[in-house]
């Protein structure tokens, strides 16, 4: 007992100074005997053992900014804008890098036992910016903005199925046209933030409850924000003042970074990762996460309407080659379907799909495809490396006797032109916190976004089922089995899983990697602090 | 009326002529390109609903001679509309956008014209020498470099191995003027870099020139010095040609360097007119491209009116 107490100490020190993960902490101590909830408590406490310091200027400099950004949450699309919202505003509730709900202005969640009635019981006394405080009735007031069409929500598609929105008090009362015992999280989607009155009279006023306000708001060059006085959560928050540049160029930004100009920087060019690596002062952060990389096929148009050619496909494409040559090592082999272990609920019993041109000849053989060229149209905006990728896909499937041909689309008009367009293309996705929301904005038959054109009974009958089902088990089964569908009859191919990548300088305290988002899930600058 | 004055007012005429018909133009070239507005911004995210939805919010299914006629009123009253992608006034985004890039194009012009007509004037004192071979072999490498490249080649040495300087460029309202100074140096370097060489052999090819003539000659067997002979007699006769590149040059300055912009994080107009270009926020693009033409007629009408006013035969006619 005195050993593994003494084991525990060493961890609870190595986890304050930074030098473990929450991962590897969690694994370690409940080696020990340890609950993992208990761990999970100690880790956190571990961490902010370190000590914040108070004060300060933090500096971001990031890419994906462009002048025509907007303040309105709802419009948020790219990497900057999300990050400013995540300054300045506060949602219901957020998710905690463990995949937890972390609860915000909600400070109490509950539901009717089918999953179709939420309460949300507001916390008293937040307030806003401009002063007053956050009321039920805001609450309804944004959810109901967010529904009209005309705000051109990314959020539409989370409050359209709400029904019934109701304040009372203290209390929010949302009824479902369905169950879902996932609401917790699609009210943690960052368009959803809390804004006065709903930010009807001005949606990009940039007024909100989170613990900055907007001072300065140029799009496409900086945003900065100063510490607002009265925030209501003293443990995060640190610095008196945040400054976001924009600083789209690759190498202006790590260039920045090297120097001091600012102190943490997203999108990090995994080409370069290595040299940056032997830099002094400087961090780097590979935090695996749900985004991924996709060659995607209709389902419903010749030749890929034939499932053995699909396979034939999925077995032609080299996963492991694609990690290492595209992603310079950081991120993960993906297998077909667009979960991995980021996500609750994942069932990890199936084997790795790995490149096999024998496999792959005798599927393409079985389906009698007459020997055409198969296009694959790929832009350098697809994604980072888009165009190498499907090269290097080319080149496998043509040892294995498939005739693919790569088309070069230019990026202008590529998501109008060609992907959800032409049948067989390069694209991404971002990931969502939960199943339901990933299986539900891109691969439910009715989905906008079904970018397969994916139309399957079994698989909507299961989604529609699992989001009333609350017994995890059950649940995780029924998830199981439509990863299986997709991944054996899908029309996507998911060669890879890729990391957000950030450099980060020593001077900040306080980093924790987080799968839901790049930069700590567009929150570092708010949970970190500076050491110098 | 004074001829010269006639001519001057003929040029301004002319210039604004040719403004209307580049309004013209660029309301065409922007109307020709594929897919719109809606689309653009919407990108993964367009469904039909979501398409028609922007298109009728934005006023895009209005005829395109309708909206060219509206814009074009929106300038004269200096209504240049507001943004559609994000709801933003052009004219006061554009405003500070535009002090910031004539403030980068005017510290550069400040070192490189000097610089590049001494340059130039030396060279031709010593034409063929090795003081001419240096200077233009110097300035014609570094015009050869592209800017993106002499631009990494700065960052590297200016603000890693010698860091005096920063890399990102940003100038804010409220900055001292020497703060903007020591922001703004890596891009004014390279562009000093860029731009010197052309003005420089126009320069000394100018000068070359006027120095082939007869009273060059008489200049020389009167026992003047080299250097006076050039600045007294040859420079005044070659400033038409030298002028006209400069303007070119200045121009370049302040509408070409979005490449420099890019690389650096300035916040001018070169980065803001890409990105509505990418997001096809008619409205913007078509504001920014009427100012960069100009900047372009105005530059090239001063060039000739000094052309004009240079040259005695033009000054005092028969």
């Amino acid at each position: 007992m005195n050993d593994k107490h003494k084991q525990l100490d060493w961890m609870v020190a190595q986890a304050k100074a930074g030098r473990m993960t929450r991962r590897e902490f969690v694994g370690r101590t409940t080696a020990l005997g340890v609950s993992a909830g208990l761990a999970s408590a100690l880790f956190g406490k571990a961490a902010l053992a370190q000590e914040a310091k108070k004060g300060g200027v933090i500096r971001l400099g990031m890419q994906g900014g462009e002048s025509t950004n907007s303040l309105d949450p709802a419009v948020a699309a790219s990497e900057v804008p999300y990050q400013v919202n995540m300054t300045w505003g506060e949602m219901l509730c957020d998710v905690n890098p463990d995949g937890t709900i972390d609860l915000r202005i909600a400070e109490e969640i509950s539901s009717s036992p089918d999953a179709t009635e939420w309460k949300f019981k507001i916390r008293q006394g937040v307030e806003y910016h401009g002063g007053g405080t956050v009321t039920a009735e805001d609450v309804v007031a944004t959810l109901k903005r967010h529904t009209d069409e005309k705000a051109q929500s990314g959020a539409l598609g989370i409050v359209q199925g709400i029904t019934e929105m109701k304040a009372e008090g203290d209390m929010v009362t949302l009824k479902l046209n369905a169950a879902n015992a996932d609401l917790p999280y699609l009210m943690a989607d960052y368009h959803l933030m809390i804004q006065p009155g709903g930010g009807v009279d001005n949606p990009a006023a940039g007024i909100g409850a989170g613990p900055y306000s907007v001072v300065v708001n140029e799009p496409g060059v900086r945003h900065t924000f100063k510490k607002h006085a009265n925030y209501f959560d003293s443990t995060i928050g640190h610095a008196d003042e945040i400054e976001i540049l924009v600083i789209n160029d690759n190498t202006a930004r790590t260039a920045a970074l090297q120097s001091g100009q600012v102190h943490m920087i997203n999108r990090v060019d995994p080409k370069i990762v290595d040299l940056l690596k032997g830099v002094a002062g400087v961090q780097i952060k590979a935090v695996a996460g749900r985004g991924h990389y996709v060659f995607i096929m209709h389902v419903d148009k010749a030749p890929f309407d034939n499932n053995d050619l699909r396979m034939a496909l999925k077995y032609a494409i080299n996963r492991g080659e694609m990690v290492e040559k595209i992603l310079g090592g950081l991120g993960k082999p993906g297998n077909d379907f667009p979960i991995n272990a980021a996500y609750p609920l994942f069932d990890d019993k199936f084997e790795q799909r790995e490149y096999d041109a024998a496999k792959a000849a005798e599927y393409y053989k079985k389906s009698g495809h007459d020997g055409s060229p198969i296009v694959l149209r790929t832009a350098p905006g697809a994604f980072p490396g888009a165009v190498d990728a499907a090269n290097l896909f080319a080149a496998s499937a043509n040892a294995a006797g498939i005739p693919l041909q790569v088309k070069l689309e230019p990026d202008d008009g590529y998501w109008s032109n060609v992907w959800n367009v032409e049948p067989f293309c390069a694209s991404y996705w971002g990931g969502r916190p939960v199943q339901d929301q990933m299986y539900t904005t891109a691969y439910l038959s009715t989905a906008d976004w079904n970018d397969t054109k994916f139309k399957n009974a079994r698989f909507d009958e299961l989604l529609l089922a699992a989001r009333g089902e609350l017994d995890e088990a059950k649940r995780k089964g029924m998830y199981s089995e439509m990863a299986q569908i997709l991944r054996d009859e899908g029309g996507l191919i998911l060669p890879m899983f890729n990391d957000f990548v950030s450099g980060v300088s020593d001077t900040i305290g306080g980093w924790v990697d987080d799968p839901n988002g790049e930069l700590m899930n567009g929150r570092a600058q708010v949970r970190c602090w500076l050491n110098a | 009326m004074h001829p010269i004055l006639i001519l001057v007012v003929q040029r301004v005429a002319l210039g604004l002529l040719l403004l209307l018909a580049v309004s013209a133009v660029i309301f065409l070239g922007v109307e020709a390109l594929p897919g719109d507005t809606a689309q653009a911004i919407l990108g993964q995210q367009a469904t039909p609903e979501a398409l028609a939805n922007m298109r009728e919010k934005m006023g895009l299914n209005q005829p395109p001679l309708t909206r060219y006629f509206q814009w074009l009123g929106g300038i004269l009253t200096g209504d240049l509309g507001t943004a559609l992608t994000n709801g933003a006034d052009i004219a006061q985004s554009i405003g500070q956008r535009l002090g910031n890039t004539l403030f980068l194009a005017g510290c550069a012009a400040v070192i490189a014209v000097p610089l590049a007509i001494i340059l130039g004037l030396v060279a031709a004192r010593y034409a063929g020498r090795w003081p001419d071979k240096l200077i233009s072999g110097i300035t014609l490498t570094t015009i050869s470099l592209p800017e993106f490249v002499a631009a990494y080649f700065v960052i590297y040495l200016l603000t890693q191995l010698i860091p005096v300087f920063q890399p990102v460029a940003m100038v804010f309202p409220g900055m001292s003027f020497w703060a903007k100074l020591h922001a703004v140096a890596l891009p004014v370097i390279v562009l000093v870099l860029v731009v010197l060489a052309h003005m420089m052999r126009m320069t000394r090819a100018a000068i070359l020139n006027v120095m082939q003539s007869a009273y060059v000659e008489t200049a020389e067997l009167k026992g003047l010095s080299p250097m006076t002979i050039i600045w007294k007699h040859a420079f005044p006769n070659a400033i038409a040609p030298v002028v006209s590149v400069v303007m070119l040059n200045l121009a370049y300055l302040v509408v070409g360097v979005v490449v420099v912009e890019v690389v650096f994080g300035y916040n001018a107009l070169g980065q803001y007119l890409v990105d509505h270009v990418t997001k096809r926020d008619l409205p913007v693009v078509q504001a920014v491209g009427l100012i960069f033409a100009a900047v372009y007629i105005f530059l090239n009408m001063l060039a000739d009116i000094i052309g004009i006013l240079s040259n005695p035969r033009l000054r005092h006619p028969k």
